[in-house]
């Protein structure tokens, strides 16, 4: 006679069950402090994790791979002196990790008038005339439309030739080479070489019609109003180092002459992006799941108290205590199981919609996902403690009062 | 043969302050097969004595042996499982779940006894057959009159198979007519060989037992 029976759990699991089903609608409004809790939490980092998704997809290798300098000057602003040394794209090139790298300025002979024929009014007073090295433009990754860049020949030589911007050429009406058309800046002609299509860097370019920098340095002023710039190509991974080197290498006596851009660590970016929003409403998921537990806590215990016969019942029929508490406990971590369940899914349907409106990635990590019934049925458990408590302690004569 | 119950002595006396001694050297048997009714006003100790005979309190003092063994010494776990298979209660409120249906109820009998719920299933339409209620199986208790009602209570502790059916004023809430066909279900348990222990406040309830107890002040008397 020692020997205590058990009941299965399944049967326990089955009462607690039954327990829920006898009231629906109490259920359900107990469950919806854990549907929001554990929603807010998925949603939150769904969202957040789809946005930073989003700024990784924009922030591309071609960014990651773009290094800028520019020339500042001297302290003094009196001293026009250009900053970059003649050899500057040799000095850069010569550095561990560049692919491109050249100068560029934007030349400015007072009122530059454009034609595509000697002697043409001015009507194109929106082009810009750049002066470009060959490697600088090969830095910005044109594709041409027609024809072939200048390169470091022309550039040595200081020959009039030019290459247009697609949107240049549009307006200079130029759009075929096989005549070697001219384009006249203020009645110097530049014979065209090319015509760019589209660049994937300085898409200012399109808008422009570009020389070599040994034409412009022959013909025109040296930059000073507005100084030169470098564009320089790194390989993937060696932007930063660039960076870091650059200014030393173009000047070593001068280097505070120059403001290097170094394209930012993305991972320091994504941090920023998600970290401040991400605490802020994690804090408010925190704080719906703490309301969730209150409530499932404040239900079992209304409902502990209301069943006390049917506990003492169960206590006459030859439940223990701890059948008791484990019933009550079920049904609260059910309960909370089931709110995480449908919070959770509501979260993830919310994270698709929003991706799906704003034509992004959705991007969910399956852990967040699994981890809503796993939440929900944590704060169940946690809120079921002291009802379950207070329901195994009821005497079994209980039930004998009427 | 050993007695059903056998009472050596006991009392119950419930901490104070004031102690009260609701139960004081009671000693009386309850043979197998015996009808027997406590009687006695309210506030006389009868439910002490139902809740020391049930299982549900502890006696403070005296010796209080259930088929033959001494109950007072079991750990609570052991006394739970005797509880569940040695004594079917019958309340005067029935306690039926009302969102169970009626072979839903009975089956809860045996629920912590570890029966497999088929067996639970086939035991609990036995004994609604038993108690004439087998047309009632899927009813829920709400759609029951009381007569019903009570006779599922009774079903369910039938159920059991207890050596002891202990019944808490079972007639209390039923009208006198349905309350005769019940004690007419008592009459033929009891002579099916069930061991019955009645308490009511009722003298005409009490006349049905072979014996009947009378508590007053928390003694008891013959």
């Amino acid at each position: 006679m020692s020997k205590s029976p058990r009941p299965s759990p399944r049967d326990l699991l089955g009462e607690a069950l039954a327990g829920l089903a006898q009231r629906p609608a109490r259920s359900v409004l107990t469950m919806l402090g854990t549907v929001l809790g554990t929603g807010a939490f998925v949603a939150i980092l769904g969202l957040t994790a789809t946005a930073a998704g989003q700024i990784d997809q924009r922030f591309t290798a071609l960014a990651a791979t773009e290094v800028t300098v520019e020339d500042i000057g001297g302290a003094d602003p009196a001293d026009t002196a250009a900053s970059f040394p003649a050899d500057a794209a040799a000095r850069i090139a010569g550095l561990n990790g560049v692919r491109h790298a050249g100068v560029y300025w934007p030349v400015s002979p007072s009122a530059p008038r454009f034609a595509a024929t000697p002697g043409a009014p001015a009507n194109q007073e929106e082009l810009a005339f750049v002066a470009a090295e060959p490697s600088a433009l090969a830095a910005a990754r044109p594709t041409l439309r027609a024809g072939r860049l200048y390169d470091r020949f022309h550039a040595d030589r200081g020959d009039n030739v030019a290459v247009l911007g697609a949107a240049a050429a549009d307006r200079l009406g130029i759009t075929r080479l096989d005549g070697h058309p001219a384009v006249f800046v203020n009645d110097t002609p530049y014979t065209v070489l090319g015509i760019i299509d589209d660049v994937q860097r300085m898409p200012d370019l399109l808008l422009s019609v570009i020389i070599p920098t040994g034409t412009a340095l022959r013909a025109y002023q040296p930059p000073h109003e507005q100084r030169a710039k470098m564009l320089i190509e790194t390989r993937l991974g060696a932007a930063a180092l660039v960076a870091s080197q650059a200014a030393l290498a173009l000047r070593p006596d001068a280097p505070e002459r120059f403001k290097v851009t170094a394209p930012p660590d993305p991972q320091s970016l994504r941090a920023d992006v998600t970290s401040d929003l991400n605490s802020l409403f994690l804090l408010l998921a925190g704080i719906s799941l703490v309301i969730g537990a209150v409530g499932i806590a404040n239900t079992s215990l209304v409902a502990v108290l209301e069943r006390t016969n049917e506990i003492g019942l169960r206590r006459c029929l030859g439940a223990r205590p701890v059948h008791i508490a484990t019933q009550f406990l079920t049904e609260s971590t059910a309960l909370g199981l089931l709110g995480g369940l449908v919070g959770g899914s509501v979260a993830v349907a919310a994270v698709v919609g929003t991706a799906v409106l704003r034509d992004w990635t959705a991007v969910l990590a399956p852990w967040t996902v699994a981890a809503a019934p796993a939440i929900g049925a944590g704060v169940g458990l946690v809120a079921g403690v002291y009802p379950a408590l207070r329901a195994a302690w009821i005497e079994p004569a209980a039930a004998l009062r009427r | 043969m050993t007695p059903v119950i056998s009472f050596t002595g006991v009392g119950l006396t419930y901490p104070g302050p004031p102690p009260v001694r609701a139960l004081r050297d009671a000693s009386v048997t309850v043979q197998p097969g015996e009808y027997v009714t406590v009687v006695g006003p309210s506030g006389s100790g009868k439910s002490t004595f139902l809740n020391v005979a049930g299982l549900l309190d502890r006696p403070t003092e005296g010796v209080y042996e259930l088929d033959g063994v001494d109950v007072s010494r079991l750990r609570e776990r052991q006394r739970a499982a005797l509880r569940g298979q040695r004594i079917g209660f019958v309340f005067q409120s029935f306690h039926l779940l009302q969102y169970r249906t009626t072979t839903e109820n009975v089956a809860l009998a045996r629920l912590y006894a570890g029966v497999p719920r088929r067996q639970r299933a086939m035991t609990a339409v036995e004994a609604l057959d038993r108690v004439g209620l087998a047309h009632r199986r899927d009813a829920l208790p709400l759609v029951l009159s009381g007569g019903e009602r009570q006779r599922v209570a009774i079903a369910r502790a039938l159920a059991q198979r207890p050596s002891l059916l202990l019944c808490d004023e079972p007639t209390g809430n039923l009208d006198s007519a349905t309350a005769e066909n019940l004690l007419e279900l008592l009459d033929n348990l009891c002579a099916d060989g069930l061991t019955l222990v009645v308490i009511t406040h009722d003298p005409q309830v009490a006349a049905r037992g072979q014996r009947t107890l009378t508590i007053r002040d928390g003694v008891l008397h013959e």
